[in-house]
């Protein structure tokens, strides 16, 4: 039986930690969340010698506050839940920053070792560090790491089995005389009452002078309290009197950097003087955030992936297409049954395979959007877009998500999760549905084609898109002044320095969004594909089949043939649980000028866009082997929709939920299904309302 | 009163007080920006609402209104 050691690992963000769990071999990956919230949950499992060693990839945070969701989750799990030992992995070129967190660390009194990461870049910046004197003087072991190149990786792991298996070493943090003095009173106070903790009494000491929420919470309800609590006071008057500050933390947060200044003077010595150079960073930022060329540079970058995404992206598609149909030919032909073989073949693989064949689009966007993120890119866009986006009550790191959303909704939902603060973020999931996705594109291509003349049409569909934002936008501003109201949260964000992505941490984002687009958005579809197909199928009516294949047979011309044939799947759809659901639906949709039909495909549409147009085409009789370019279909809308209807549809189809399966994922990522229905009622009332005017005014 | 605001840039200047409290004053203090720690602005956006400030040797981009809270000299 193999011992089990689980460790937590904490770093700043930007300090190579997911490259760290990547370097180490034979390891295998869970991805999950963490309960109850939505950031997501790296784990890596694998053996060293006898051991099993599990390691968590806890988000970056810079101090152990609480700031951001994610920084709560870091800071709530290694407070409260189990683990063996701490590794803190800290970015080598910029260690005095990242003490800070590690001193704090101090306080949690855990095992702990430190990975001095990066190493090789901080050689090449010619900065030395001595691991040994800091392991010394921190009484913590310092291993030199360099996930890049795997240096260190070995000596990593075998101190963390010698640290599992020693007791754990007191780290020394030692603050001023005067802070010191306080401390000691404190000790010596619970000591005298044999106070017991679960930390250790100097822990408890450090943690009431820099006010620790919890650890108040905690100690206030113990009778010690009251006479712990005027000697805690006298404390922290002292400390701030020392300090001269208003507030205790301030104090403590000098007293932690003096001591970290400490240890980098005794430690680091930076041999090179670049005093000089200008760092290459500050040197490419000079053009990237350039105060004019800066927006434009972006938006031809985004106009780049874009063509990318879909010029690319189109050329597997078609392969997709091809191999989906024939799967469907083959294995429909292997089955006997009628009804089983329309179940798979209709349902089933048409449906997944409807799916499956986004998944280049969506690899190449997350290709794009993986090198924005790893070189450093991203913030400077959030840092160029606040400006305009704070107006409209968003963040500047919104963008991301609101331009994944013209390609699809899923991946832009789930892309949400970089932004930190939790209001942000919902307002930023609510108005994704108004980017119009690339599903939506058939839909208009079919409208506008039969409804607008052709010197207009391309203008029109640029209106659609650019319409869709610009009301995602006010939708913005309206949440922000109604259901998310507030202070506006403060933009304060690292700029990390440019680095090269590795080919290795590209593919391994790449491969877990793709599984996971794969799994929940296929398995779900499977389902939904069944539904419709079964809601459009059933019940069956015999006697109308029969009746009408006798007339097809005696047929004579073949036009009269397909007539027929197209009057009885309308006849079929009529009377179908969907056509039902539409007949009883058709009162809500007659103010807009839309009959039964267009109200089913709209509804359809809920389930997916793409089913839009194919059930178009079977109502209006065209059989449901129909796409965007087919000219009869469009004649047949020209023919049965008027102009003021096709208006009201095209609204709607602009503003109302994007698919069951984005909507899906809406609910997981905005914590609850409630949130889904709110999406759901406020985007059908902006639909209908709008589509109403839009009618009114065409007609 | 002297900020972030009003500053040359590529020019080092030493914080003097924080004019704010909770959540962003915490969030500023994890940054390394409290009273005495040399800054320089670095950069500003075309209309000046966002600002790019350098702290010991890390970047950190503030909108207007929190750069309007650091006081300098």
């Amino acid at each position: 039986m193999k011992k089990y050691i689980r460790i937590a690992l904490v770093g700043q963000p930007n300090v190579g930690k997911s490259m760290l769990t990547n370097s180490i071999g034979n390891a295998k990956l869970h991805v999950g969340n963490f309960t109850g919230v939505t950031v997501e949950k790296k784990e890596i499992e694998f053996t060293y010698k006898d051991y099993t060693i599990s390691m968590i990839d806890l988000p970056g945070t810079y101090m152990l506050s609480e700031y951001s969701l994610e920084e709560k989750v870091t800071s709530k799990f290694l407070k409260n839940e189990e683990y063996d030992i701490i590794l803190n992995v800290v970015d080598s070129t910029n260690l005095e920053r990242n003490l800070q967190l590690t001193s704090e660390l101090f306080t949690l009194d855990k095992k702990m070792i430190i990975a001095l990461n990066m190493i090789d870049e901080a050689k090449k910046e010619g900065i030395d560090i001595n691991a040994n004197y800091i392991c010394e003087l921190l009484n913590i072991d310092s291993i030199k790491v360099s996930a890049l190149t795997k240096k260190g990786i070995d000596h990593l792991l075998a101190t963390i089995v010698k640290t599992y298996n020693l007791p754990r070493k007191e780290p020394k943090l030692i603050f001023s005389e005067a802070v010191e003095e306080e401390i000691l009173k404190i000790i010596l106070f619970l000591q005298e009452h044999n106070f017991e903790t679960f930390v250790s009494h100097r822990t408890l000491a450090i943690n009431l002078l820099k006010e620790d929420k919890e650890i108040y919470k905690a100690i206030h309800n113990e009778p010690i309290w009251i006479e712990l609590q005027s000697i805690v006071q006298k404390a922290i008057e002292h400390i701030k009197l020392h300090h001269n500050e208003e507030l205790v933390s301030d104090a403590m947060a000098e007293e932690f950097m003096a001591f970290n200044q400490g240890i980098i003077a005794e430690t680091v010595k930076t041999t090179k003087e670049d005093k000089e150079r200008i760092p290459l960073t500050q040197k490419i930022d000079n053009i990237f955030i350039h105060p004019i060329l800066g927006i434009p540079i972006f938006l031809f970058l985004m106009w780049g992936l874009f063509q990318f995404t879909f010029e690319i992206g189109s050329i597997p598609m078609d392969w997709i297409d091809g191999f989906f149909g024939w799967l469907g030919d083959s294995i429909g032909s292997m089955i006997t049954n009628d009804d089983f073989r329309s179940l798979v073949v209709d349902g089933l693989i048409a449906g997944v395979g409807a799916v499956v064949m986004f998944i280049p689009n969506i690899i190449i966007l997350f290709i794009g959007i993986a090198l924005l993120e790893s070189t450093g890119y991203m913030s400077r866009v959030a840092y160029l877009l606040d400006g305009i986006f704070h107006k409209f009550g968003l963040h500047g790191q919104s963008f991301i998500p609101l331009i994944t959303g013209f390609g699809c909704s899923i991946p832009a939902y789930m892309s949400a999760r970089i932004i930190k603060n939790d209001r942000d973020r919902m307002i930023t999931l609510f108005i994704i549905g108004f980017m119009s996705c690339g599903a939506r594109l058939p839909v208009y291509v079919l409208f506008v084609g039969a409804f607008f003349s052709p010197e207009v049409q391309g203008n029109v569909m640029f209106a659609i898109y650019m319409g869709g934002a610009f009301l995602g936008l006010i939708f913005a501003k309206i949440l922000r002044l109604t259901a998310f109201k507030g202070e506006s949260e403060p933009f304060v964000m690292e700029m990390p320095k440019y680095r090269m992505p590795t080919i290795k941490l590209i593919w391994h984002t790449i491969y877990i969004k793709t599984l996971m687009y794969l799994k929940k958005a296929g398995t779900f579809i499977a389902v939904a594909s069944l539904l419709v197909w079964f809601a459009s199928n059933y019940p069956k009516n015999i006697d109308l089949s029969n009746t009408y294949t006798k007339k097809i047979e005696v047929a004579i011309s073949k036009n009269k043939k397909i007539a027929l044939e197209n009057e009885l799947n309308e006849k079929l759809l009529e009377q179908s649980y969907l056509g039902k659901a539409g007949k009883f639906m058709e009162p809500i949709f007659k103010p807009l000028g839309m009959d039964w039909k267009m109200g089913v495909a709209l509804q359809a549409g809920l389930a997916a866009k793409e089913v839009v147009v194919s059930t178009l085409g079977v109502l209006y009789s065209l059989g449901g082997d129909v796409d965007e370019e087919n000219n009869s279909l469009m004649k047949r809308l020209q023919e049965h929709i008027s102009f003021a209807s096709a208006i009201a549809f095209l609204i709607i189809m602009m503003t109302y939920l994007p698919c069951l399966a984005a909507t899906i994922v809406f609910a997981r990522e905005a914590g609850g299904w409630k949130y889904a229905g709110y999406l759901f009622v406020g985007t059908s009332i902006i639909a209908y309302i709008l589509a109403f005017i839009g009618y009114h005014l065409a007609l | 009163m002297q900020t972030i605001i009003d500053v040359e840039k590529n020019k080092k200047y030493v914080v003097r007080k924080l004019h704010t409290s909770g959540v962003l004053r915490q969030r500023l203090i994890s940054f390394g920006i409290i009273k005495g720690i040399k800054i320089e602005l670095l950069n500003h956006t075309n209309l000046k609402n966002t600002y790019e400030v350098k702290v010991g040797k890390m970047t950190i981009a503030l909108r207007k209104e929190e750069a309007q809270k650091i006081e300098v000299e």
